[in-house]
């Protein structure tokens, strides 16, 4: 494929809109698109597909979100102070990667390492508080075969915590990436589809902390 | 240590498993052999398995799909052959065993044929059209394709060991619970497609982006030809509706596995939800396999009439408004649910509405050989068979989706001819067309032309004998998935179903005798210049095959049918134009990782299917470790020089000059 050139970062685009990299953005007249905006873009579908899916498990637990059957419901078992915490360190991690990227663009690996790590450790603080949630609930009894309520609420929960788990090990070998081969265009590529992953992950832990959490509890 | 495995899943008692299972064995043992003694592996392994080329994926996409139309033909006659006899009889196969055949015979047909038929023939041919020289991501193409295979391979070694789903091709609960399904068969279905489905996801992701992102300069939406609408529409549906389905069966393999109660009886579960779920995916799946056929039909009816499409607008605001509608008609396959009466009026209000656009595009197509130079090659024989065929099937669709008709014809074998009335008569006549058309472009010589008119008519032919009775059955009250019957009315009807099975074996029978006797005269078939059918689009402006590089430059599009347009010019003026200059083309380097990522998805797959749990941490860990190695390659692009470029497209153009003075001493 013949690419245009993309321009370095921090020129040509001073407020990273993302739109000007490059000579075309690929809506028709100017040939294929650079490929940083084919990845992206890319992506992005990617991660449009991925809410579809938790929009599927929505679904399912707002239809069984009353099929408690004679077991405990939302009110009885969230705790919304553990849930605040978890969605403190999700939303401070997001925001120390997006300290990430600004590392990477300035090329600095020193402040890539640390944001990174930052980011790390306030994910895996995330997942354990989840798992910690999990584990009382499965000791209490209330584990995910008690009633439809909780398989629903176990898996809609249970699978955001799989792709918080899943973006840590991508973190890491982002970092291992970054170490090996330095801040190369395929790996910057790379490391935007990462940043973007993370971020989306925060957007479903808002619905997810709304709709399962607050109105759990108070609706 | 095996879960569990053990050799009680081998099906030693059965006689008619047995036997398949080992021709299968035999069959592709023997396949093995003769590519090993030959000495193909490394040239197969360098130049396939390993290619990250969009056409050699395309055709290998193909391949798989012709294979298992064969599996899923076989499972079809011994289905015809079972009611055939089976009247006031049990017939030679058990109910146990029918109720599988069934089962595969569906998931088959449409996640293994279809899928990737339309996916093939959408990779091979969307980047021609669009007058590029790739897909957007090449090696994730390959992965793509290789879960496919995984999903596949699969299903049919539920052949040999153990068995496989009973429950039908979606697997309702409650009977695919566990407690009503304890063995391994709804595993087998279940895990085949959680697998096939990221690979399908993957593609879809994969074409939009490069319909969105990669095209030739100057090509705008409003210059795409209709195909590439089709599979843009088609496509996107998949990124839509492929993830309803993987958190669908998902939920069901907690129910299973882990004891969650989403659908089961007690505890609170809701098995009318999953029918909720798994429709809202099912319905988009049949407009994802029949969209890219519309846009086959779209290519061949144009090119084979000698005239632009009839109402190209109104024909991408007609796929638009079906990409959009298909998604607003789910409940029409439970109407009976008992949603109440104004939900039912909607739904089926919809599903008529859709009838609207898919009339605008028969009208089109009608209207774009009206007045045109009709030739009546294969491709365009389908074509017209499909045109008949699918406004019957559209009819019986319209009538169906009226909910007081539902009621009586739920379930019946009135519902089944009607989706294979669809189905057969647009999906896959417009993947066969598509297959006849695009085959000279693949590999440089055109397929046999009576052979291929004689398939064609014995398949549209097998298709009304067996489906016209089904209808007449379903009316007269047979219900679907009959082991045996004893109603004398039905049985005249059932065997004259099972005559048209026979006459579709016919047809089957001239398809694989026309590659065969194809190949074996390719020289008499072949073609030099690249344009065999005199076609329109921008894939016949390449050499057949096409070069890996697809063009030697760029195409400047100006206007809608850019490679008309230059032929046009190039006959007027007698002359080719101007010899471009040439430049050293970057392309991607083929890589392992599609095929190792598979190996290892099969072995966890099978592995999640037997319980062997150390063993799919093996195959996870494997998997993992495959894309690390990936991620860490330096070179991921080689340089094809100017001189090999200049070669092979000097080479295409002293063709195309010798073509032109050939119609120059004709005129």
């Amino acid at each position: 494929m013949t690419h245009v050139a993309a321009a370095p970062a921090g020129r040509r685009d001073p407020y990273a809109l993302g739109h000007g990299e490059g000579a075309a953005a690929g809506h028709g007249a100017g040939g294929p698109a650079s490929k940083r905006i084919i990845v992206g873009y890319g992506f992005w579908i990617f991660l449009l597909s991925d809410i579809v899916m938790f929009s599927a498990l929505f679904a399912t637990y707002a239809v069984l979100v009353d099929r408690t059957a004679g077991g405990p419901s939302g009110k009885d078992l969230f705790d919304l102070g553990s849930a605040a915490a978890e969605t403190g360190f999700l939303l401070a991690s997001s925001f120390i990667c997006g300290l990430a990227s600004l590392a990477a663009a300035v090329r600095s690996k020193r402040w890539f390492y640390i944001a990174m790590a930052a980011t790390c450790i306030l994910g895996l603080g995330f997942l354990a508080l989840e798992i910690d949630e999990f584990a009382k609930f499965i000791i209490e009894g209330n584990g995910p075969t008690r009633s439809a309520f909780l398989s629903a609420f176990f898996t809609l929960v249970g699978c955001h915590g799989l792709h918080v788990s899943g973006g840590i090990l991508w973190l890491l070998t982002m970092i291992a990436q970054v170490f090996a081969k330095g801040f190369r265009a395929d790996i910057m590529r790379r490391f935007l589809c990462f940043a973007l992953f993370w971020h989306a992950l925060d957007i479903i832990w808002v619905g997810l902390f709304t709709i399962v959490y607050l109105m759990g509890v108070y609706v | 240590m095996l879960g569990k495995l053990s050799w009680e899943a081998i099906p030693f008692d059965q006689p008619i498993p047995l036997f398949a299972a080992s021709a299968v064995i035999l069959i592709a043992l023997g396949v093995l052999i003769y590519v090993g003694v030959k000495g193909w592996l490394p040239y197969l392994w360098r130049e396939w398995i390993t290619s990250v080329d969009h056409k050699r994926i395309g055709v290998m996409y193909t391949f798989l799909a012709m294979i298992m139309l064969l599996r899923g033909s076989v499972d079809a006659a011994m289905m015809r052959s079972q009611q055939a006899v089976a009247f006031h009889a049990p017939g030679y196969l058990p109910p146990d065993h029918y109720d599988q055949i069934f089962s595969a015979h569906g998931t088959i047909m449409i996640f293994f044929v279809g899928m990737p038929f339309v996916i093939g023939l959408a990779n091979f041919v969307v980047p021609l059209q669009l007058g590029v020289r790739d897909v957007a991501f090449p090696t994730l193409n390959s992965v793509g394709f290789w879960l496919t295979a995984t999903g596949a391979l699969l299903v049919n070694l539920s052949l040999i060991f153990g068995e496989f789903a009973r429950t039908g091709w979606l697997p309702f609960p409650p009977l695919s619970e566990a407690t009503y399904s304890p063995g391994v068969g709804v595993d087998y279905y279940l895990w085949s497609l959680e697998i096939s489905g990221l690979g399908t996801l993957v593609a879809g992701i994969n074409l939009v982006t490069t319909i969105l992102k990669v095209r030739a300069p100057g090509m705008t939406y409003m210059r795409m030809t209709i195909f590439c609408w089709t599979v843009l529409a088609s496509n996107l549906l998949i990124i839509a509706a492929f993830p309803v389905l993987t958190a669908t069966l998902a939920m069901l393999l907690l129910d299973r596995y882990l004891g969650f109660h989403f659908f089961t009886n007690e505890a609170g579960g809701n098995m009318m939800m999953f029918m909720n779920l798994i429709w809202v995916w099912g319905h988009p799946e049949v407009y994802i396999l029949v969209l890219p056929a519309f846009g086959i039909y779209s290519e061949v009816v144009s090119t084979f009439s000698g005239k632009p499409l009839f109402g190209y607008r109104s024909m991408v605001v007609a796929t638009m408004a079906i990409c959009l509608i298909s998604f607003m008609v789910w409940l029409h396959h439970f109407f009976t649910m008992g949603a109440g009466g104004d939900v039912n009026a909607i739904f089926g209000i919809a599903s008529s509405i859709i009838a609207v656009p898919t009339g605008v595009k028969i009208y089109n197509w009608l209207f774009t050989m009206y007045g045109g130079r009709i030739r009546y090659a294969t491709p365009m024989i389908w074509s017209v068979g499909f045109m008949i065929t699918f406004a019957i099937g559209g009819l019986t669709g319209v009538l169906l989706a009226v909910p007081p008709a539902d009621f009586v014809l739920h379930n019946s074998l009135f519902l089944v001819a009607h989706f294979h009335n669809v189905i057969i008569g647009a999906v896959v006549f417009g993947a066969f067309a598509g297959y006849t058309y695009w085959f000279p472009k693949a590999f440089g010589f055109k397929l046999h032309e009576g052979l291929g008119r004689l398939a064609a008519i014995f398949w549209i032919a097998g298709f009304y004998v067996t489906f016209i009775p089904l209808y007449i059955v379903g009316l007269m009250g047979m219900t679907r998935r009959m082991q045996h019957y004893d109603v004398a009315d039905w049985r005249p009807w059932v065997l004259i179903a099972g005559i048209g099975g026979v006459l579709t074996a016919i047809g089957i029978g001239f398809q694989v005798a026309q590659l065969a006797v194809s190949i074996r005269r390719r020289e008499q078939l072949r073609d030099d210049t690249g344009d065999p059918w005199d076609g329109r689009s921008l894939e016949w402006a390449t050499p057949s095959p096409p070069p890996a590089f697809n063009f030697a430059v760029l195409p400047n599009v100006t206007g809608e049918e850019p490679y008309w347009g230059v032929k046009q010019r190039a006959r007027e003026r007698m002359a080719l134009s101007e010899e471009p200059n040439y430049e050293a083309i970057e392309m991607p380097r083929n890589s392992p990782t599609g095929f190792v990522c598979a190996f290892f998805a099969t072995l966890m797959g099978f592995a999640l299917i037997w319980h062997i749990w150390w063993l799919v941490i093996a195959g996870a860990v494997g998997a993992y470790a495959t894309f690390v190695v990936f991620a860490w390659r330096d070179r991921d692009e080689y340089l094809i020089p100017a001189e090999t470029v200049a070669r092979i497209d000097r080479a295409n153009r002293q063709a195309r000059r010798e073509a032109l003075n050939r119609l120059r001493r004709d005129q």
